[in-house]
């Protein structure tokens, strides 16, 4: 105690305090507290209530209160129904941020996911429960990582058959019409990319995995992280989108240049009186 | 300076031009409106009149010879022993070093070779007349006459029956041409009607040739696919049928390509005569745009569009593939599917239609129509 009792007024006293005040505290709530369901020994059961909960709270006023779809007057989707999407679909769209959307519009944008892993897997758990759809994949079907020559090479063939109508040949994405557009896939993750491809998200087509196997999908999505790995051995790429803004450069700057030169060669110099 | 040369273009050109010691003649029609404003006075340059100037300026050229010369021997530099492998700021540094340099190298030679011809080079300035076309009228007689006494000396307009049958002989030239010619071939035939689909073919995956049951499709599923005959498959029985190869090959894919889709079958408004040619909302179009022949497979499965990304001519899978935007005056091709016995799609027949863009002797016949 004498230890203490003489160290009372050192400096640094209140910061060991109020660590110990937070320790307690938290101590006390983690022993209090009902526990969370990610924590918690859940059993599907409750997973897919816990998923209706979130889903009736964030997602129910588009997409109906048993996920029936909503239907606008004018007959349009306010949101579509998601009665066999599967859990795959809401993994891809929760879990890029897509949905929960901020406003109705011809295509959601990506943002920073709104809902925790854990909760994105209650969601997913409840819409899978509503009717079979694809499940979510595994770690193995989609880790594109090692896959490299022969195996790249076709995932290249496979890419540029099926892929780059709408993607870009350098994955960059493009324009589609009504304000509607195909991604970049820069920095998409291999589960994302491979889930795109699982349930054909908004207006892309779906490529179910009969066709275009697991196996073809991974060599798909190395050869599209291999394509943003490449060094730019051509210079300037302007964002890989092709003849428009390499003729805007080549207008704007090239030619612009041309005629400043012109426009030197063509002026008369300085003049000196004397 | 600006005010003298205000001046010397005002109405006073004629007189300062001569004052100046121009001599040209200038042309002036009575009643001409505007005056030939003459060559403004001619004044030196600074680097004409001051030494000073005259020896920086010609520092600055030999000086961007100079640097060119250094950064010409810093490409080689850079081929030479720049890792082929290395990158800076995402480029290959061997090529952003050998660009730069050279670039930059021949920037400064050509800036430099203005920057001697503009301060240095001699400053006099020249009147250069333009001349009539027309040869003289001496020479148009001379020529004249010489071709005259070529046809008396001839006898060319006088003889007559030799002009003709030089005539005939000459004409006779064009038929071994003509003749000749038409052995190239052979002709197209019904080539650009016909493509290598026939009854009982396989519809197989584009690439890896495996073949689709309607079962693997999903409601807006997209599949980029080929004739069995073209696609190589390790797992396929059908060994001894891939008889093209080569540009043949490549002809017969090119025009074979297909694009199946999946839709809500009551989506579909398909025309009288095609109501079996899907199978439960399975449909197959060819995948050459009508337009220009772009492969098209932009297929947007919510709206049932399908968008060429060249022309952005847009055909509406749903209904029969009819243009919807776009430059394209005809609808896709439909290809007819039936199951074989294994359950696989198969071609019921070729396309009904020819595929890709409209030739001459295509003829007329536009839309095929309900």
């Amino acid at each position: 105690m004498r230890f203490l009792s003489t160290r009372r007024r050192h400096p640094l006293a209140g910061v060991v305090v109020v660590l110990l005040g937070l320790l307690m505290a938290g101590g006390l709530y983690a022993v209090v507290a009902p526990k969370s369901p990610a924590q918690a020994d859940t059993t599907q059961q409750d997973l897919v209530e816990e998923g209706r909960k979130l889903f009736l709270v964030g997602c129910a006023s588009c997409h109906g209160k048993n996920a029936e779809g909503i239907q606008t007057k004018a007959g349009n989707n306010l949101g579509p129904s998601l009665i066999g999407v599967g859990a795959a679909a809401v993994d891809f769209q929760v879990g890029t941020g897509r949905m929960p959307a901020v406003q109705t519009g011809a295509q959601m944008p990506t943002k920073d996911p709104v809902y925790t892993q854990a909760e994105i897997e209650a969601l997913a758990a409840y819409v899978a429960s509503l009717s079979p759809g694809p499940a979510i994949p595994s770690e193995e079907e989609y880790n594109a990582a090692g896959i490299a020559g022969e195996d790249l090479v076709r995932g290249g063939e496979l890419w540029r058959t099926n892929c780059t109508a709408c993607h870009n040949f350098n994955a960059s994405g493009g324009a589609l019409p009504h304000g509607k557009y195909a991604p970049s896939l820069e920095g998409v993750s291999d589960k994302h990319m491979f889930e795109a491809m699982l349930t054909g998200p908004q207006q892309m087509p779906v490529f179910s995995d009969q066709t275009l196997t697991p196996e073809d999908k991974k060599q798909i999505i190395a050869y599209v992280k291999s394509l943003h790995e490449t060094p730019d051995y051509g210079g300037f790429s302007m964002g890989y989108l092709g003849p428009v803004p390499e003729g805007l450069f080549a207008w704007v700057v090239g030619m612009g240049a041309l005629v400043g030169f012109a426009i030197w060669i063509g002026t008369a110099g300085v003049r000196s009186k004397k | 300076m600006t005010d003298k040369h205000n001046d010397d273009t005002g109405e006073h050109g004629d007189e300062v031009a001569r004052r100046n010691g121009h001599t040209t003649d200038v042309v002036s029609m009575d009643g001409d409106p505007v005056h030939d404003p003459g060559l403004p006075p001619h004044d030196p340059r600074p680097t004409d009149v001051d030494e000073t100037l005259e020896r920086r300026a010609e520092r600055q050229v030999a000086g961007m010879f100079g640097i060119a010369t250094v950064l010409i021997l810093a490409s080689c530099v850079a081929y030479l022993f720049v890792d082929i492998d290395a990158t800076f700021l995402d480029f290959n540094a061997s090529n952003f070093a050998i660009g730069l340099s050279l670039g930059l190298a021949l920037l400064l030679i050509g800036m430099g070779a203005i920057q001697w011809a503009k301060k240095l080079m001699t400053d006099h300035e020249i009147i250069e007349q333009r001349h009539p076309a027309a040869s003289p009228p001496a020479d148009v007689a001379a020529t004249t006459a010489v071709l005259k006494l070529g046809n008396e000396e001839s006898g060319f307009g006088r003889r007559k029956m030799i002009r003709n049958s030089l005539f005939g002989a000459l004409g006779a030239l064009g038929l071994p041409t003509v003749i000749f010619l038409g052995d190239l071939g052979p002709l197209p035939g019904n080539a650009l009607s016909r493509t290598v689909w026939k009854r009982g073919m396989r519809v197989v995956n584009d690439v890896t040739g495996v073949p689709i049951r309607p079962e693997d499709l999903e409601i807006g599923q997209l599949v980029n696919a080929q004739p069995d005959v073209l696609v190589e498959n390790e797992d396929d029985d059908s060994g001894g049928e891939h008889t093209l190869e080569g540009t043949a090959l490549l002809n017969a894919k090119a025009k074979a390509a297909v694009i199946l889709v999946r839709m809500q079958p009551k989506d579909i408004t398909p025309y009288p005569g095609r109501v079996n040619w899907g199978i439960d909302g399975i449909l197959c179009y060819s995948k050459i745009c009508t337009h220009v022949g772009c492969p098209i497979s932009l297929w947007e499965q919510q709206t049932h569009d399908l968008l060429c990304p060249c022309h952005q001519s847009t055909f509406d899978l749903a209904n029969n593939g009819i243009v919807v935007f776009g430059p394209a005056a005809r609808s896709l091709p439909q290809l007819p599917l039936g199951l074989d016995s294994e359950g696989f799609i198969i071609a019921m027949s070729d396309f009904h239609e020819p595929v890709g863009p409209s030739f001459w002797e295509r003829g007329g016949e536009q839309d095929v129509s309900p």
